[in-house]
């Protein structure tokens, strides 16, 4: 069938540009590789020349691919199935971005966009370097491109194109027997609510630039085992790990703001094993970077500065399978959809599983056996019992230590236990620890496959992870408080005394006001959890300290040199807010539980967290007044904003939070609530919707039930009974509306409710221009409508309607985090170390070069 | 690795075990299981992952304005056993058409007691075909 009005070309050439950054990619890994192992000079630059043409048509290819994707979200080109899935009509601007990224396509795509950013600076930076570095760029560059390949090969998806036409894809459905579907596909499916959050436009770059980043460092540790240059790679790789640091780390805490603005995990951080997964990578890196540094200083630890700094990537591949194979299941809720790419991804795993021990292989021989084993394993994997799975990268990790303990050479002397390098490996030892901890933790779903076996989380998976974690924040916190006053080599007793003495009075005193004045009372877990975060909080307060003084007792003041110092205090003030905010988090809504009618079952056990309010009444929220006044909704979607104005009920505080709710969006039956928060300096007030009246019942299904009345009468309704006190009749009333002899009624009503409240409803009946006309009056928090029917002498009719649809209501939830600033302050400051330091070690390497 | 580093390693990691050890957590930060409404109640009082769906021939009792945080109804599982559930939060959105249900609680006496729900709802982002199918009837109407 020939079919009007698609727009096949951009699709096309998406396509063609997919298949060729994936060749182009491939290609500049083999031609860096083969630049590197040439013997004379001008094959060498030749090869080079080729491979850095190829890795330019790579990027341009990738940066199209991007903005035709772009193009065509923004034009809603509904023909293509990637648009119609993730975007529709009602899209603002930023969300098209939102949308491009929200898939696994997308996110690959940001992915590759990092690594071709970062490709470029390298291919101009890294020198000598740039053959073994850009070929491993190249190939996960390379690797990626195959994530979106889209082709069938025996029958087996290879990729997830984001091209594909949607009738390819789905061509039995009805609406592609017509030629002119385009025309009748009017809207898109719409972008998943939980992402139309600005968050979710800067998160992902930022995080995913880290990814690439993090190849960085790997590339240049497999640079050095390739070229038997040990040592040497790490000079040019410190600078790119702490680059790296400060990209990922402030991803990673974007996707925590991210969650602690819009995703209702009632917090920033809920151990969630997407969060994990690139949390994970991070610690490692850290690990890294400070074994790292201890290299540098005193020429040890070089066999660990391999071990981590391999792992810190890998283990980002690792999270990328977590994250995108399905394996997660139940126990992520914001993990990606499974695309059916599985056995894809893990082989994406495999090969940097392997990869490692592949560049230290020499001769053909062993080459060979390293390739039977590789494929030995997979076979095994596949054929035999899926826990080869696990033992394939250790075996491949076996084998590479193996051979580094072979060429570099352990060093003799045992190092003093007042060095500084001795107490950063306990740390990075201790960080390793727990990121092997959390991403074991993390892994049960992994586990559960493997095995067979079908365990499910813990009862309480917040605590199964702080209750090991709070004890690495003791040992991390009072290690990063002392470290840098301890000297490389040794250190004289009185000279550390000496420094640290007046930071550590300081700090005594400021852990005890904290302690006796901030009231963190966490008794959830028992004293023995409490006193743990006691300790946590005072040793974390100690490294915030400590290294502000630093600065001027160390550096004497100058911020070039205080990198480390600038870091170390801002993860101090990291520590400090997550300790606090999440033992201080209070529950607003918590026990107060709304109206105050006579509950039914269940009342004695109700301290539940939730809380009903009703429009237009003042309800009793713990320290506030909150009054659900107005709603209005976004002019394009089904958004609903609720304005809810909160007033304290001692001094002069009030502010109004507006949380909003997709409801029935796009034809998603339910709502989909986002939290506002007022931000105050030492606190937030954070509410969201948690419930809403169902809106098909809000279709009003009572009548009036109409009860004759005498004044005085009293009759009863279901919650309370109702008096009619008097009928007042007005007249004189303006011609213009009321016309000649037009006549107002109105019913005085008091209404009594069991509760003793006592409500006040005026129902009117007019006489205007020969009309007869009612007023009925409402009373909301009873659910009562009144209406005056007929006024006969004595004799009244006053009609009664009792209905929940005249109840606008909703549930939320309220919760006050405080000191949560100091998270976000010290994650700026920490990442700003980590930039200062970068630069100074860009400056030193700068020197020693030209020295 | 030196020899004295060892020996920190083993004293810290000793020392955390220990200390973790010593805290009286119980069962509710180790892992748990996956059962049916049968094996659930030969485990009265144990914690745990009831796997289920919402019996919609049965009332669910919910009501916002008398009590948001009391909400009951029937679960049945694969098996056909059926228990009700007593959860003390609000209702889940979307909660009458959810698919499946993974409820986290134990049973107490003959209603299961719940403290988490997690629900698997026919969402609309995923590549279920007759998702996708019906998402588009509704986008040409």
């Amino acid at each position: 069938m020939e079919y009007i009005g698609e727009h096949l070309l951009p699709g096309k050439i998406g396509q063609l540009l997919i298949f060729t950054s994936f060749v182009a990619s491939l290609f500049a890994s083999v031609a860096y590789f083969i630049s590197s192992r040439s013997v004379n000079l001008k094959d060498e630059l030749s090869w080079k020349r080729l491979a850095r043409i190829a890795f330019v048509v790579d990027v341009i290819s990738i940066i199209s691919i991007f903005i035709l994707l772009y193009f065509l979200i923004a034009n809603h080109r509904y023909e293509y199935l990637y648009v119609y899935k993730n975007s529709g009509n009602d899209l603002e601007p930023k969300y098209i971005f939102s949308s491009l990224w929200s898939a696994s396509e997308g996110s690959f795509i940001l992915w590759a966009i990092g690594h071709a950013l970062l490709g470029m600076i390298l291919m101009f930076t890294s020198k000598k370097w740039e053959a073994s570095v850009m070929m491993v760029l190249s190939l996960a560059q390379a690797s990626i491109s195959t994530m979106l390949l889209g082709i069938y090969v025996n029958g087996v998806k290879i990729g997830s194109n984001p091209f594909i036409l949607f009738r390819e894809q789905m061509p039995d459905l009805p609406i592609f027997t017509y030629a002119d579907y385009v025309s009748k596909i009017k809207d898109g499916n719409g972008l998943n609510q939980l992402l139309q959050n600005y968050w979710m436009v800067i998160h992902p770059p930022v995080l995913f630039l880290g990814f690439a980043a993090m190849i960085i460092p790997f590339a240049f540790a497999i640079g050095g085992l390739l070229t038997k240059k040990y040592g040497e790679w790490t000079k040019p790789a410190l600078p790119w790990a702490l680059f790296s640091a400060a990209v990922l780390g402030i991803g990673v805490m974007m996707g925590a703001a991210w969650a602690y603005e819009s995703l209702n995990f009632g917090g920033f951080w809920a151990w969630d094993p997407v969060e994990n997964a690139s949390l994970v990578p991070w610690l490692v890196l850290i690990a890294g970077i400070h074994t790292l540094l201890i290299y540098k200083n005193t020429g040890q630890s070089l066999k660990s500065t391999f071990l981590l700094i391999l792992l810190s990537f890998i283990l980002i591949v690792y999270s990328t399978f977590l994250t995108r194979s399905g394996i997660l299941g139940e126990t992520s809720v914001h993990s990606f959809a499974d695309l059916g790419m599985n056995a894809q991804l893990y082989l994406f795993l495999y090969l940097f599983f392997w990869g490692p021990y592949f560049s230290v292989v020499k001769g053909n021989k062993n080459l060979l056996i390293a390739l039977a084993m590789a494929i030995g394993f997979l076979m095994l994997i596949n054929f035999v019992h899926p826990i080869f799975a696990i033992l394939s990268p250790i075996v491949a990790f076996i084998l590479l230590m193996q051979h580094l303990n072979k060429v570099i050479p352990s060093k003799k002397d045992e190092e003093n236990v007042s060095s500084r390098e001795f107490w950063m490996f306990i740390g990075s030892i201790v960080l390793f620890f727990s990121a092997l901890i959390i991403i074991g933790q993390t892994s049960l779903p992994v586990i559960n496959k493997i095995f067979d076996t079908k365990h499910a989380p813990a009862e309480d998976v917040e605590f199964s992870y702080n209750r090991i974690q709070v004890f690495i924040t003791i040992i991390i916190a009072l290690l990063t408080a002392i470290g840098q006053y301890l000297k490389y080599q040794r250190t004289s007793t009185k000279y550390f005394f000496k420094k640290i003495i007046i930071p550590s009075v300081f700090s005594v005193v400021a852990s005890i006001l904290i302690l006796v004045f901030g009231d963190i009372n966490y008794t959830k877990y028992g004293i023995e959890f409490l006193t743990a975060i006691w300790a946590a909080v005072a040793l974390s307060a100690f490294t915030v300290i400590a290294n502000f003084s630093y600065i001027w007792a160390g550096v004497k003041g100058n911020l070039k040199l205080s990198g480390a110092s600038v870091a170390h205090f801002g993860f101090g003030l990291m520590l400090l807010g997550i300790l606090i905010s999440s033992s201080k988090k209070e529950i607003l809504s918590y026990n107060t539980s709304g109206i105050p009618v006579n509950f039914g079952k269940g009342s004695k056990e109700n301290t539940g967290e939730n809380m009903t309010l009703v429009k237009g009444m003042r309800m009793d929220m713990g320290k506030y007044w909150v009054t659900y006044s107005e709603d209005s909704i976004h002019p394009k979607k089904s958004q609903w904003y609720y304005k809810l104005k909160f007033e304290s009920k001692v001094g002069n505080e009030h502010f109004t939070l507006i949380p909003n709710a997709f409801v029935n969006y796009k034809g998603n039956q339910g709502l989909m609530a986002n939290p506002d928060a007022k931000h105050y300096w030492d606190y937030d007030v954070f509410a969201y919707i948690t419930s809403m009246a169902d809106p098909e019942k809000n279709k009003d299904k009572a009548t009036f039930e109409n009860k004759p009345m005498k004044v005085g009468d009293s009759i009863f309704y279901t919650k309370g009974y109702i008096v009619l006190n008097g009928i007042k009749s007005n007249e004189n009333l303006p011609e213009e509306i009321f016309g000649e002899n037009g006549k107002l009624l109105e019913a005085d009503l008091k209404i009594y409710s069991q509760t003793n409240s006592i409500y006040t409803s005026i129902p009117r009946l007019a006489f205007a221009k020969g009309e007869v006309l009612s007023v009925p009056d409402t009373v909301m928090a009873e659910g009562l409508v009144l209406q005056l029917n007929k006024v006969d002498g004595e004799n009244v009719e006053i009609g009664i309607k009792e209905s929940d649809a005249v109840l606008e209501y909703l549930t939320l939830k309220t919760y006050k985090f405080p000191f949560i600033n100091l998270l976000w302050l010290g994650t700026i400051l920490m990442a700003l170390g980590f930039i200062i330091s970068m630069a100074r070690r860009i400056h030193l390497n700068k020197i020693t070069k030209n020295a | 690795m030196k020899k004295v580093n060892i020996v920190f390693l083993l004293l810290i990691t000793a020392a955390i075990a220990v200390l973790i050890s010593l805290l009286p957590y119980g069962e509710s930060s180790t892992m748990s299981t996956y059962e049916t409404v049968g094996t659930a109640f030969e485990k009265a009082g144990k914690f745990v992952h009831l796997v289920a769906q919402l019996d919609k021939s049965k009332p669910i009792e919910y009501d916002a304005i008398k009590n948001p945080n009391y909400l009951s109804f029937t679960a049945i599982d694969s098996l056909g056993g059926t228990v009700k559930v007593i959860y003390r939060n609000a209702k889940p959105d979307n909660f009458e058409h959810s698919e499946r249900l993974v409820m986290k609680g134990k049973i107490v006496g003959n209603e299961f007691d719940c403290k988490e729900i997690l629900m698997k709802c026919p969402s609309k982002y995923t590549d279920n075909k007759s998702k996708i199918e019906q998402s588009v009837t509704n986008n040409t109407k």
